[in-house]
């Protein structure tokens, strides 16, 4: 295990930076417009449909010289619910996190509900994760739920 | 409860509940007392309503306090194009509490979070309206005797009715059975059904409302709106279906009362008004009573 994940590092040639592993393929420029990879000076590589031995297929993004907060983190696990963080300095791992849903999720989703007052006034949205799986949102305002399938970042 | 805000009937306990329709009798057979002199109520209405602004604005002169307010949003700042939060702000210092209606879902949340007094929730949109939801319980509790082990008829929109979705929620911390009556297109929604299945409780779904009468304890009857139907030839033909008569009324339960959060249109025909299972003025009456004891709690005084 350990000698593949050096091999996928060499490869890769960061010498410090972030390896986000584990993206579904559509959503890598997703993940990158939520971590603000889109209009950057870091140096960014990404890839996607690459083969992988868990999902068959996956995306996954390298930034040099950029270490994530928890906060970020967070938001990548709502687009990229398996994602794993590698942090990599001197061309050695040093952490492997894997991104997790939060019990709550403020200021990086919209509601769903057009008649919600977070669509009307300069309201930060506040939601409590209602299900992790098959990722539900609940709504701190109108208490309608957003689903998976309409989950529109910020 | 004292300066909390009342914002979502989510918020409250089977406890909490059942404290406030204890105070709530305690009005009832008190209600008028002077204990809110020189108090000021703000009374916001964005959009329009009758019964909920007057009695609430009954409950707080007969309590001996004062209102102040607007009736629909045309009248207000808002029109000018003030947001909700400044209008909230500056309301907030004239008046000891504030109690709104809004049509955008999430408001009075919103608004409970910027005010610097309690803000009580009168309506926000089709998301909540609470004081309904404990007067209707407080309905229940009266003309039963208790809140436990009841049937309870739920008939018309089940699909969109705000006060519906409150009152099931609620009811499912008293072991009730729902019997839900409503045409297909105007179920109840599942996330709804959801909170009757985590208590482990019975409901059971009707299109006839003739077959749910003799079984039940509560008929909650509400409105079908023509607008919720696609084809209007679909709605007439629903429309008279859902018509309580007198005559349908035969063959009930001894104790059953008929209830209706108003306005009624068609849906309880006026023959049914005199017989003495109809509750739904009463049930209006109640409504001051509540409100009464949610400002009163609220404020601290009682």
């Amino acid at each position: 295990m350990k000698s593949e994940t050096r091999k996928e590092l060499i490869v890769s040639a960061i010498q410090n930076g972030t390896v986000i592993d584990h993206i579904p393929s559509y959503a890598v420029i997703q993940v990158m417009r939520i971590l603000n990879l889109i209009n950057t000076d870091l140096q960014v590589l990404f890839g996607m449909n690459l083969d992988s031995k868990k999902y068959g297929k996956k995306g996954i993004i390298k930034v040099r010289d950029k270490f994530f907060d928890d906060i970020e983190i967070n938001k990548i696990a709502l687009a990229a619910p398996h994602a794993t963080l590698i942090e990599i300095r001197d061309f050695e791992i040093i952490s492997k996190k894997q991104a997790e849903i939060p019990d709550f999720v403020e200021g990086i989703v919209k509601c769903f509900n057009p008649k919600c007052i977070t669509n009307h006034e300069q309201v930060r949205t506040r939601f409590k994760v209602v299900d992790k799986e098959d990722l539900r949102l609940l709504c701190h305002y109108c208490e309608k739920i957003t689903k998976n399938e309409n989950i529109e970042f910020i | 409860m004292k300066n909390k805000s009342l914002i979502s009937i989510n918020d409250f306990n089977k406890e909490e509940l059942l404290q406030i329709l204890d105070l709530a009798t305690y009005f009832e057979q008190n209600p008028h007392q002077k204990i809110l002199e020189g108090y000021v109520v703000a009374t916001l209405f964005f959009e329009p309503s009758t019964r909920t602004r007057l009695s609430f604005e009954s409950a707080v002169n007969r309590l001996g306090g004062r209102v102040i307010g607007f009736t629909d949003a045309a009248v207000s700042s808002t029109s000018k194009g003030e947001s909700l939060a400044d209008t909230i702000r500056t309301v907030s210092n004239y008046a000891d509490l504030i109690v709104m209606r809004h049509p955008i879902e999430g408001s009075a949340r919103w608004a409970s979070e910027v005010a610097s007094v309690p803000i009580i929730n009168a309506g926000d949109g089709s998301n909540q309206h609470p004081t309904q939801c404990l007067l209707d319980l407080f309905t229940i509790r009266q003309t039963q005797g208790t809140l436990d082990h009841l049937d309870i008829a739920f008939v018309g929109d089940l699909k969109y009715g705000r006060t519906v979705h409150s009152n099931v929620i609620a009811l499912s911390n008293f072991q009730t059975t729902f019997h839900l009556v409503s045409p297909e297109e105007l179920k109840l929604p599942s996330a709804v059904k959801m909170h009757i299945k985590s208590n482990n409780l019975k409901y059971y779904q009707y299109t006839q409302l003739e077959e749910v009468i003799p079984k039940v304890d509560i008929i909650y009857m509400t409105r079908i709106q023509r607008e919720r139907f696609a084809d209007p030839i679909e709605y007439e033909r629903v429309k008279n279906s859902y018509t309580l008569t007198k005559k349908m009324l035969e063959g009930s339960k001894e104790n059953l009362k008929i209830l209706h959060p108003l306005p009624r249109v068609n849906e309880i025909s006026i023959d049914v008004d005199a017989d003495p299972r109809a509750y739904y003025f009463k049930q209006a009456l109640n409504g001051v009573y509540v409100r009464q004891a949610l400002i009163a709690s609220i404020l601290g005084l009682a």
